[in-house]
């Protein structure tokens, strides 16, 4: 899917603008950590001047579900699926699935980062980040 | 370092109240445990009032009502947890001997519906990421993936609970249901079913502390140990609802760093609990909370559930209340509602659903920031 055009991001510094996309991280140059989304300041050891970093596309989903009633300040579709994938990065990152059949998902499953819009208002799309099933289109 | 006792408490029950206002609610349960507690105007040096949604100086307004201002007055917001927020800062400044008598209290009147949190960021909402149930149901998904639960163990908490609250006439919801009701009501998001979730609605409670003095009259509750907690990062799981967490399954959860402090301090461990009150936002977190809280091994819950261990009459009963599956959640009011229900049981006041022979128990309260509260009480 593009990420050009009149659609933007939900906000900038989340993922790029690249194909395959990938997430914006931060890795700490003291204790060697990954956090997601970026941060100046490492979570784990409270260092300053984390390192910016691109994730791996690419993992493996650690626990899933789905949503299927409209929370809070979405104004996208529902049901969509909601799940943890790990990175080799060591990391554990929450996000939609494209999947949202809670049915079809399974632990381990390989997953693969992409871009989706999540609504579209008068400007057009607004896009986030998902992960989806490496074998599914 | 002082004794702190708990002198007397008073509860406003538990629902939806069209025709009354926060406030209302909060004199109502004040008035009563001052009452218990044989406590006047000047009779307490401070008051901390626990409120999450309530408002600006929402103490303040109820303590104005009964003309009895002039001391300290302190909100204290601490999520699902913030009435032992404010029961650690009363009990700790009795005993650092700052104070004789301390009122604590805790108000709240929810928004109806999935309450929208200022917790969230504006891009998280539009993403869909801020969709609280769904977080309780993947700590569900994964609870049931590295242990023996099963959607059943889930529904077999709603039942439990639910039967327990029969008898609570402080409780929103009071009749029993039985799993296959649970299993056929809506999936919210799954494993979790509409009924395995607490409703949020509105309520107060109450508790007065006051200063032992060597009084271990009978029938006085000794407040042990009231600690409260936050999040140490890397699960990301945890209350705290970060967007990632490490890999990594050793890090300890926020209710484990403070039922190991409480322990600490009250002296006395798991074994020792004659009743517990716990979280149970979803049936899920209630089954996690016996391991958090050591009432079983890591991933002995479902085992614990089989044995029956935690129904009334069983070896540790666990919110004979019938929690906030039946009572439902007023964030503000929930920890306190849990003390003073725990109160009644260690006075033998708890009527149908007294734990006989009750001598120690522990409150267990877990949410956003992330909090975790556990009081422990006994005679």
């Amino acid at each position: 899917m593009s990420v050009h055009g009149v659609a933007r991001p939900v906000r900038e510094g989340l993922f790029t603008d690249t194909e395959p996309p990938r997430l914006l991280a931060s890795r700490c140059d003291a204790c060697g950590r990954h956090q997601f989304p970026r941060s100046d300041t490492c979570p784990y050891c409270a260092a300053d001047g984390a390192l910016p970093v691109e994730l791996s596309g690419t993992g493996r989903l650690w626990t899933w579900t789905a949503v299927t009633t409209a929370p809070p300040g979405y104004r996208g579709e529902v049901p969509y699926g909601f799940g943890v994938v790990e990175l080799p990065e060591g990391l554990r990152v929450v996000s939609r699935l494209t999947e949202p059949d809670p049915a079809r998902l399974s632990a381990g499953q390989p997953m693969r980062l992409v871009v989706v819009p999540v609504q579209v208002d008068e400007d057009g799309q607004v896009l986030s980040y998902a992960f989806a099933p490496q074998d599914r289109p | 370092m002082n004794d702190v006792h708990v002198a007397g408490v008073g509860i406003h029950p538990f629902g939806r109240f069209e025709d009354r206002t926060i406030t209302d609610m909060g004199v109502s349960a004040v008035r009563s445990a001052l009452a218990e507690a044989g406590v006047t105007k000047g009779g307490f040096q401070a008051a901390f009032c626990a409120t999450a949604y309530g408002g600006v100086a929402s103490g303040h307004k109820v303590l104005s009502r009964i003309g009895m201002t002039g001391m300290p007055i302190v909100d204290v917001e601490a999520g699902c947890a913030s009435g032992g927020a404010a029961l650690m800062l009363g009990a700790g400044a009795i005993r650092a001997g700052a104070y004789d008598t301390v009122l604590v209290f805790g108000v709240e009147k929810m928004p109806k519906g999935m309450i929208r949190s200022s917790f969230f960021e504006p891009w998280q909402e539009e993403s869909g990421l801020a969709a609280t149930p769904a977080y309780f149901a993947l700590r569900a998904q994964r609870l049931m993936q590295d242990s023996g639960v099963t959607k059943d163990h889930l529904a077999g908490v709603v039942v439990k609970n639910r039967r327990h609250g029969v008898h609570n006439p402080d409780a929103m919801f009071r009749s029993e249901v039985d799993v296959r009701s649970v299993l056929a009501s809506r999936v919210v998001s799954e494993p979790l079913h509409l009924w395995m979730l607490c409703t949020p609605n509105e309520g107060a409670a109450a508790v007065v502390l006051s200063r032992a003095d060597g009084d271990n009259s009978r029938g006085r509750v000794r407040l042990r140990a009231a600690v409260l907690r936050s999040h140490v990062p890397g699960s990301v799981l945890n209350e705290s609802t970060p967007m990632s967490g490490l890999v990594d399954d050793s890090v300890p959860a926020a209710t484990t760093l403070a039922a190991t402090a409480a322990y600490e301090e009250a002296g006395v461990g798991p074994e020792d609990l004659d009743v517990v009150e716990c979280q149970d936002t979803d049936a899920a977190r209630e089954l996690l909370s016996y391991e958090e809280l050591g009432l079983c091994k890591p991933g002995g819950a479902a085992a614990l559930a089989d044995e029956r261990a935690t129904e009334l009459g069983g070896r540790i009963p666990v919110n004979p209340s019938g929690g906030l599956l039946s009572k439902g959640e007023p964030l503000g009011a929930s920890a306190l509602g849990q003390v003073v229900t725990l109160v009644h049981q260690l006075r033998g006041e708890a009527g149908h659903n007294q734990v006989e022979g009750a001598r120690v128990a522990l409150a267990h309260t877990v949410g956003r920031g992330a909090n975790a509260s556990v009081v422990v009480l006994s005679l």
